[in-house]
């Protein structure tokens, strides 16, 4: 189910703008990696490019090559809706589509891969939600609207709806920084679990959360605003956040900077 | 975590925002319970300091305000009531008068010593034109709209966007005029093209004439209606949160399936709304009918052949040689053409209302 993930000089742009620079990381399947740095040091740009949804917005581009289980993703053949089925993205603030039921967002994705049948989407809709921690809470109102949950449930919600096409890979660009402490505990208990099955990116400005959810955390700095973003450590988290190898992840995790 | 409240930013950060979001009045009747009276005057030393609290001010700007805003609210009621009074206070005699049914006799003369008018085949009229010409505009207008906010260039979207409102901008008369004189033409043509092929078609039967027919009233109402539903239906899909488009092309929609999932179920409501618009434009137009359809008073389903006529057209066309009775009778005939856009009006209203829980929830 899981995939690696490997990313060799990576350099993404807004129009003119170059966002991250030279970025090489190899992520082994069924882990959860972390990516901290202070604000504007690309990591989301980063996360964005995994599942190529950095070049939804308009002039953005990528440059580099990605490799998912050694398949280039930004290779021209490549079917871009592919590479999003096959990898997930969990959103900042929870976005369910409002106009939908609880029901219906989780088989969304389903439903634009074409499935139709009944007993196939219930199914399907039932494992994402249990996967979820989120179907004793909602089993008896599935037909109500999605957007009428609380927001962590809502943030539960679109994860369900992200695994229940069954990606390989999955990403979360800061998926608790939108939640209450308990929502946030639910869903980094939710990560322990799905990390039996999919590979797991997380961007994060919590650093006790990089600590407590991940293997293995990679460190983004910027040198000043408007340079791009860089790697600068990535190694076991424990390693990162006892006894870093940089200076700077040291200052930045001891809070001197950032 | 059970009780949950609408919207997503009230789940806050904190345990305190969760709490403020349950206790936040939702509905209108809270809003009103709140007193009328200004509490905010400091009335001793420092705004916050200590003493007594300020009276509450028996006459203030706040009270003044209210009792405005309450007689503009009385004024509109009144003029409507008045306007209502007025016109059945025309229409009664008028209908009297008539010594044919009012609802299914085809023909308009009420000016005779004996007064024959009936209502039916201008009302059948003015509905088939209008569901026709917004069965061509809704279409081409939505297509207009989904291409001007998520396929053109920001450039051509802008230049394009104008052009279009430009189009709502040219006078109703001109339409009028240029369809009974240049589109006509082709119309006529493919009125006869037509009748060659898919005569067997009860709608493109008959034996011509051709051309001042219910198409061509009903495709110059088209270009009419078109502006206001493309410009209304444009802004409604720039609105959908661009997370929500995110959110299916992360599940890897491709655009045209990211329309469908995120976009036109969220602009819904305000499709409805610009249909309606629409509609309410297309049943009240009244020159541009006046001049492109063939003016005759039966009930027929014949698209090409010179005919139809709609209430607001009749209005225009008779109105000048009108007796006391016409003048009646054509009010009359206003307020059926009113009865029938609050039909339609109402009709919108139920269908966005059904849907209100998500679309509330939604905002």
């Amino acid at each position: 189910m899981a995939k690696r993930i490997e990313a060799s000089n990576v350099t993404a742009y807004y129009g003119a703008f170059k966002a991250i620079e030279n970025i090489n990381i190899t992520v082994e399947p069924k882990t959860v990696t972390a990516l901290i740095g202070p604000s504007g040091c690309g990591k989301s740009t980063f996360l964005r490019s995994i599942n190529r949804m950095h070049e939804v917005l308009p002039g953005a581009r990528v440059e580099g090559s990605l490799t998912i289980d050694d398949q280039d993703i930004y290779d021209r053949d490549v079917d871009v809706t592919a590479v999003r089925r096959m990898i997930g993205m969990v959103f900042q603030r929870p976005n369910p589509f409002p106009t939908m039921s609880i029901y219906e967002n989780v088989v969304a994705g389903l439903r634009l891969n074409g499935v139709r049948k009944k007993s196939i989407l219930d199914e399907a809709a039932e494992k994402a939600l249990r996967s979820a921690n989120l179907w004793d809470e909602v089993m008896d109102r599935l037909g109500k609207p999605g957007a009428g949950l609380s927001g962590g449930q809502q943030q539960r919600l679109c994860i369900a709806r992200t695994i229940a096409v069954e990606p390989q890979v999955v990403l979360m660009d800061e998926p608790c920084s939108a939640l209450d402490p308990i929502s946030t505990l639910a869903i980094e208990d939710l990560m322990f679990q799905l990390k039996d099955k999919f590979t797991i990116i997380i961007v994060t400005h919590n650093m006790q959360q990089a600590a407590r959810v991940s293997d293995r955390t990679a460190f983004f700095s910027i040198e000043k605003t408007g340079d791009p973003g860089r790697l600068i450590e990535y190694d076991n988290t424990q390693k990162i956040f006892s006894n870093p190898s940089q200076k700077k992840t040291e200052d930045y995790i001891t809070g001197r900077f950032g | 975590m059970g009780e949950t409240p609408h919207r997503s930013a009230d789940a806050g950060t904190g345990g305190t925002r969760v709490t403020e979001g349950h206790e936040r009045p939702t509905g209108a009747s809270a809003r009103v319970a709140e007193a009328p009276v200004s509490t905010r005057t400091p009335g001793g030393t420092g705004l916050g300091g200590g003493g007594a609290l300020p009276r509450a001010r028996a006459f203030g700007a706040e009270r003044a305000f209210r009792g405005l805003t309450l007689a503009a609210g009385t004024v509109v009621l009144v003029i409507i009531a008045a306007i209502a009074v007025f016109l059945v206070a025309k229409a009664v005699p008028a209908l009297r008068a008539d010594t044919e049914n009012f609802w299914t006799f085809e023909g308009w003369f009420p000016n005779d010593a004996e007064p024959k008018f009936g209502i039916g085949a201008l009302a059948f009229g003015t509905v088939l034109t209008a569901a026709l010409a917004l069965l061509v505009a809704v279409p081409v207008a939505l297509g207009i709209a989904l291409y001007l906010s998520h396929y053109a260039p920001r450039r051509v979207g802008t230049t394009l966007g104008f052009l279009i409102d430009l189009l709502a901008a040219v006078p109703s008369v001109v339409f009028g005029l240029w369809g009974r004189e240049i589109f006509l033409r082709p119309v006529h043509d493919f009125s006869i093209w037509l009748n060659k092929y898919f005569s067997w078609i009860p709608l493109f039967g008959g034996e011509g004439p051709f051309g001042k027919s219910i198409l061509l009233g009903s495709l110059v109402l088209a270009i009419m209606v078109l502006p206001i539903i493309t410009s209304l239906s444009r802004e409604v899909f720039l609105q959908t949160p661009t997370a929500n488009e995110e959110a299916a092309l992360a599940l890897g929609a491709t655009r045209w399936e990211m329309l469908r999932t995120a976009v036109l179920p969220y602009g819904r409501p305000g499709i409805i709304a610009a249909v309606m618009l629409g509609l309410g434009r297309a049943l009240g137009e009244t020159i541009a009918l006046a001049m492109t359809l063939g003016i005759t008073f039966n009930i027929s389903f014949n698209l090409i052949e010179n005919g139809g006529n709609s209430i607001a057209a009749n209005i225009a066309n008779t109105f000048g040689e009108a007796n006391e009775t016409g003048r009646g009778a054509l009010i009359a005939s206003g307020l059926v053409l009113f009865a029938i856009t609050l039909i339609v009006n109402i009709t919108a209203r139920v269908i966005i209302y059904r849907r209100r829980e998500f679309t509330e929830s939604a905002a």
